[in-house]
C-alpha cells in the first residue's frame, strides 16, 4: 500500500482558549452525546467489575499511593540513579526542559538514524510536545501505529481520550475515514475486518522504518528498565524492529523497584480499561546485545520537565506527579462525559488535564478549566493512586482569582506564575459587594427591606440564566420574616 | 549549566522530605493484596487458575507431558493447517522437534538489520530475513520461562536463541509452559527471583497474556491486532498424565 500519512488530514492545533464554544457544539450533538455516554457507562462497568471487594480496592489505593510518594520524595535522586544505570545499560539519556528542546532532541537522534519514518507506539508526552507536528516541519514521516492513533491521526486529530483515542468516533465514521483515506479499501462496518486493515497496512510501516518511538509507563531506577503497558503489540513492534529506540517520558515517571511496578501494574489496567491484565508487559533493560538477532542497536531515552518540576515546588500541586495516566477520572467525569476529550483543548482532557496543564501551559491559557467541574468528586474517589483532583481544582479556582485559599502552615507553598488569570472586574465587583452587604447586619436588613420592594425592577434577563430559565425575582416576603411571623403563631 | 542540571537543581531545591521506606517495604510485604492468599497454594490452584485466566483473555491451553508434546504440537498444526513452523536455534525444544521430524520445521535463521552503518552485504541479507519473517512465517514455538496463575500471564524471556520477534510477529505463537514454574502473582514472582538484582534481566523481559488485541473501534474487541492472532499455550505436565498432577 501506499504511503499512509500523507494521506492524512493536515494537524491542526488546540487551544484551551476555546473551551465554551467547542464544548457547547458538543453538547448540541446528541450522536456524539450518546457515544461518550455509552462507552464511559461501559468503561465504569468494567472497572467496577474488576474491584469487587471495596476494602482491597482501598488498600491496593493506599499502597499505589504510598509508591509514587515514595518516588517522588526521592525525584531527583531516582532520576540520577536511573541515569546510571539506563547508561550502564547501554539506554542513551536526554534531559529537556521544554517541548522545543525534546523535540530538537528527538529529531536530531532521527537525522543520527538516517530515519526518513517513524514508526511511534502510543506515548501521551510526545503528544504534549507536538513530536508529530515537529516531524512534518523537519520532513520526517512519523506515523501513528497503536490503532487508535492511527485512526485519529489519518482524520488530523488528536487523541480525545488518555487511553481510548478513538473513543468518540463511531465504527460507521472509522469505515468512512478507511474508504476514503486508504487507497483500495472499500468501505466496511466490520470490526474484525477494519482492524486486519490497519494491521497489513502497518506491518509494512514496521518492516521500512528506521526508528521506533514510544512512551513509559514506569521507569525503574534501581534496574535501570523501562517498563510498557499494551495490548496491541504495536509498542513490542515499535521498540523491537527498527535500528533504533526512542521512548520519551516525564520526569515523574520514575520508581524505585522493579517490585514497586507490580501494584502499580495491577491498579493501572484494572482502573483504566477493567482489565486485570494488559496483552503485553514489556520490560526493556538495554539495546541489542551480542549474539543476539534482533532488537534496536541503540536505545534513547529522553526525559521531559514541560512544567512538572514547577508543580514539584508545591506540595499539593506535587501531587498530581503521582498520575499514572489510567484515565479513571476520565471515565467518571459527569463533564468529560458530556463534552468528551476534544473540548478541553489540551493533551490530557477531564480532571486531571486540568490539573496538569497549567503547568505546561500556564494559568492563563488554561484559566477556563478549572471551572469545568461539578466538584462531585467523583475523579478523587476513583483515582488509583488518591491524587486529590477536586481540592486542586478549588486550589487553581484560587490561583486564577489571585487568591490561594487554605493556607496550610506545614506545607510548602509555591505561588504560580499568572495568578489572577482568570479575574473578571465586573464579577469581582458583584462578589465584593455582596461580601461587603451581607456581612453588615444594617446593611443587609436596609437591603432585603428594598429588594423585595423593588423586585418589580430586577431585570428581564439575567445573564446565561434566563437563556433556558424564567428570570429570578425576590420574594414579595423575606424568609427572615416569614419565620419570625411562625414562630410568632 | 545543561537542562539536566536545571532540572535537577529545580527538583532538590523543592525537594520534601523523604517518606517513610520501612512503612512501605512492610505494606508490600503484606502480600495478601497482591493476589497472594495467606493460606497454602498448590499447584493444582495455581494451574487451573493460570488456565482460566489464560482462557478468559482468549488464548487456548492444552496439557501436555514432556514426553507427548512433539505429537500434540504435530497434531494442532495439522489441524489448524499450518504448513511451517519457526523455532529458535539450538534451543532443547527445537531438538525434540527436530528429532521427531515436525513437518514444515525451521529454525530461526537470520538477523533483523541494525544501523545502516554494517556493511552493506550484511544489510541485505538481514532486510530478507526480515522480509521472511513478516510475510512467510505462519507460526512459531518459543518456551516460556514461567507464569503468573492469577492473571493468566507467560513470563517471555528472550535470548541470543530466542529472539524478540520470534513470540511477536508470526501470526501463530505456540508456547511452552512447564507447569511447575506457574507462580501465584507477578509480585511474589518479583521478590522470589529477584529481577534486576539476584537475576539478570533480559534486554526485553515480557508478561504476554493472550493473543495481540485492541478495542479502539468502538469498544469492539478484535484480536490480532499487531501481534499474534491466535496464543496457543501447552502446559507441560512432568508425569505421563496430567491428572497424576492434580
Amino acid at each position: 500500500m501506499t504511503d499512509t500519512s500523507s494521506h492524512a488530514a493536515p494537524l491542526a492545533f488546540l487551544s484551551p482558549e476555546a473551551f465554551q464554544a467547542r464544548a457547547r457544539a458538543v453538547v448540541e450533538n446528541p450522536a456524539l452525546q450518546g457515544s461518550f455516554r455509552g462507552a464511559m457507562d461501559f468503561l465504569m462497568q468494567k472497572r467496577a467489575a474488576q474491584f469487587p471487594h471495596s476494602d482491597q480496592l482501598e488498600e491496593l489505593r493506599t499502597l499505589s499511593e504510598a509508591i509514587r510518594q515514595h518516588a517522588l520524595s526521592r525525584l531527583p535522586d531516582l532520576l540520577e540513579q536511573l541515569e546510571d544505570r539506563l547508561t550502564r545499560n547501554g539506554i542513551q539519556v536526554h534531559w529537556a526542559e521544554t517541548p522545543a528542546e525534546a523535540n530538537a532532541i528527538l529529531l536530531k537522534l532521527c537525522a543520527e538514524a538516517g530515519a526518513k519514518r517513524v514508526v511511534k507506539g502510543k506515548s501521551m508526552v510526545s503528544e504534549e510536545i507536538e513530536f508529530n507536528h515537529a516531524c512534518a516541519a523537519a520532513g520526517v514521516d512519523a506515523l501513528e501505529t497503536d490503532m487508535g492513533e492511527y485512526i485519529v491521526q489519518l482524520a488530523g486529530e488528536k487523541p480525545s481520550h488518555i487511553i481510548m483515542p478513538a473513543i468518540h468516533k463511531t465504527k460507521e465514521d472509522i469505515a468512512r475515514l478507511f474508504a476514503e483515506k486508504l487507497p483500495g479499501v472499500g468501505y466496511t462496518e466490520n470490526v474484525d475486518e477494519l482492524i486486519r486493515i490497519g494491521r497489513e497496512v502497518l506491518r509494512e510501516k514496521f518492516l521500512e522504518a528506521d526508528v521506533g518511538l514510544s512512551g513509559v509507563n514506569f521507569a525503574v531506577a534501581e534496574t535501570g528498565t523501562l517498563c510498557l503497558v499494551e495490548n496491541e503489540g504495536n509498542g513490542r513492534m515499535c521498540t523491537t524492529v527498527p535500528a533504533v529506540h526512542i521512548a520519551v517520558t516525564g520526569i515523574e515517571k520514575v520508581v524505585e523497584k522493579l517490585e514497586h511496578v507490580a501494584p502499580l501494574y495491577r491498579i493501572l489496567t484494572r482502573s483504566a480499561t477493567g482489565q486485570p491484565v494488559s496483552t503485553y508487559f514489556n520490560m526493556i533493560s538495554g539495546p541489542r546485545r551480542p549474539g543476539e538477532q534482533d532488537g534496536p542497536e541503540e536505545v534513547h531515552l529522553v526525559l521531559v520537565d514541560n512544567g512538572r518540576s514547577q508543580a514539584y515546588a508545591d506540595s499539593q500541586l506535587q501531587r498530581t506527579l503521582q498520575c499514572i495516566r489510567c484515565g479513571a477520572c476520565m471515565n467518571h467525569c459527569p463533564v468529560y462525559t458530556r463534552i468528551g476529550g476534544h473540548a478541553y483543548g489540551t493533551t490530557y482532557p477531564g480532571p486531571i488535564g486540568k490539573i496538569v496543564s497549567p503547568h505546561m501551559l500556564g494559568l492563563h491559557a488554561t484559566r477556563v478549566l478549572p471551572t469545568a467541574s461539578t466538584l462531585c468528586g467523583a475523579c478523587g474517589e476513583v483515582c488509583p493512586v488518591r491524587i486529590p483532583i477536586p481540592d486542586i481544582l478549588l486550589r487553581l479556582r484560587g490561583e486564577n482569582q489571585g487568591a490561594a485559599p487554605l493556607p496550610a502552615p506545614q506545607e510548602h507553598r509555591h505561588p504560580l506564575p499568572e495568578a489572577g488569570s482568570g479575574r473578571k472586574p465586573l464579577e469581582r465587583l458583584a462578589f465584593g459587594t455582596w461580601a461587603f452587604i451581607y456581612s453588615r447586619p444594617v446593611l443587609y436588613r436596609s437591603f432585603l427591606w428594598l429588594a423585595s420592594r423593588l423586585r418589580q425592577l430586577t431585570p428581564r434577563h439575567q445573564g446565561g440564566w434566563t437563556d433556558h430559565r424564567v428570570p429570578l425575582k425576590p420574594a414579595t416576603r423575606t424568609l427572615r420574616d416569614r419565620l419570625r411571623e411562625r414562630s410568632a403563631r | 549549566m545543561s537542562a539536566r542540571d536545571r532540572i535537577l537543581a529545580r527538583l532538590r531545591a523543592a525537594q520534601p522530605a523523604p517518606t517513610d521506606a520501612k512503612a512501605l517495604a512492610d505494606l508490600l510485604a503484606a502480600g495478601v493484596l497482591l493476589g497472594e492468599p495467606g493460606g497454602e497454594d498448590s499447584l493444582a490452584d495455581r494451574i487451573a487458575s493460570f488456565r482460566a485466566a489464560m482462557t478468559a483473555s482468549h488464548g487456548e491451553v492444552h496439557d501436555a507431558t514432556e514426553a507427548n508434546w512433539p505429537d500434540l504440537v504435530a497434531q494442532l498444526c495439522a489441524a489448524k493447517g499450518i504448513p511451517r513452523l519457526l523455532v529458535g536455534q539450538n534451543t532443547p525444544h527445537g531438538v525434540r522437534l527436530a528429532a521427531a521430524n515436525h513437518p514444515g520445521l525451521e529454525f530461526w535463521a537470520g538477523a533483523l538489520p541494525g544501523k545502516p552503518g554494517n556493511s552493506k552485504a550484511e544489510h541485505r541479507e538481514a532486510a530478507a530475513w526480515k522480509e521472511r519473517l513478516f510475510h512467510h512465517t505462519p507460526a512459531s514455538l518459543t518456551q516460556a520461562r514461567g507464569a503468573i496463575a492469577e492473571t493468566g500471564s507467560l513470563v517471555l524471556w528472550p535470548d541470543a536463541r530466542e529472539p524478540r520477534t520470534l513470540s511477536l510477529v508470526p501470526p501463530i505463537h505456540f508456547v511452552l509452559l512447564p507447569v511447575a514454574q506457574i507462580h501465584r502473582s507477578f509480585h511474589g514472582l518479583l521478590r522470589k527471583e529477584g529481577w534486576g538484582t539476584a537475576t539478570v534481566l533480559p534486554t526485553n523481559a515480557l508478561l504476554v497474556s493472550g493473543p495481540s488485541k485492541t478495542a479502539d473501534i468502538q469498544q469492539t474487541l478484535a484480536y490480532g491486532a499487531h501481534g499474534p492472532k491466535e496464543l496457543i499455550v501447552l502446559l507441560v505436565h512432568p508425569a505421563p498424565q496430567s491428572g497424576d498432577q492434580r
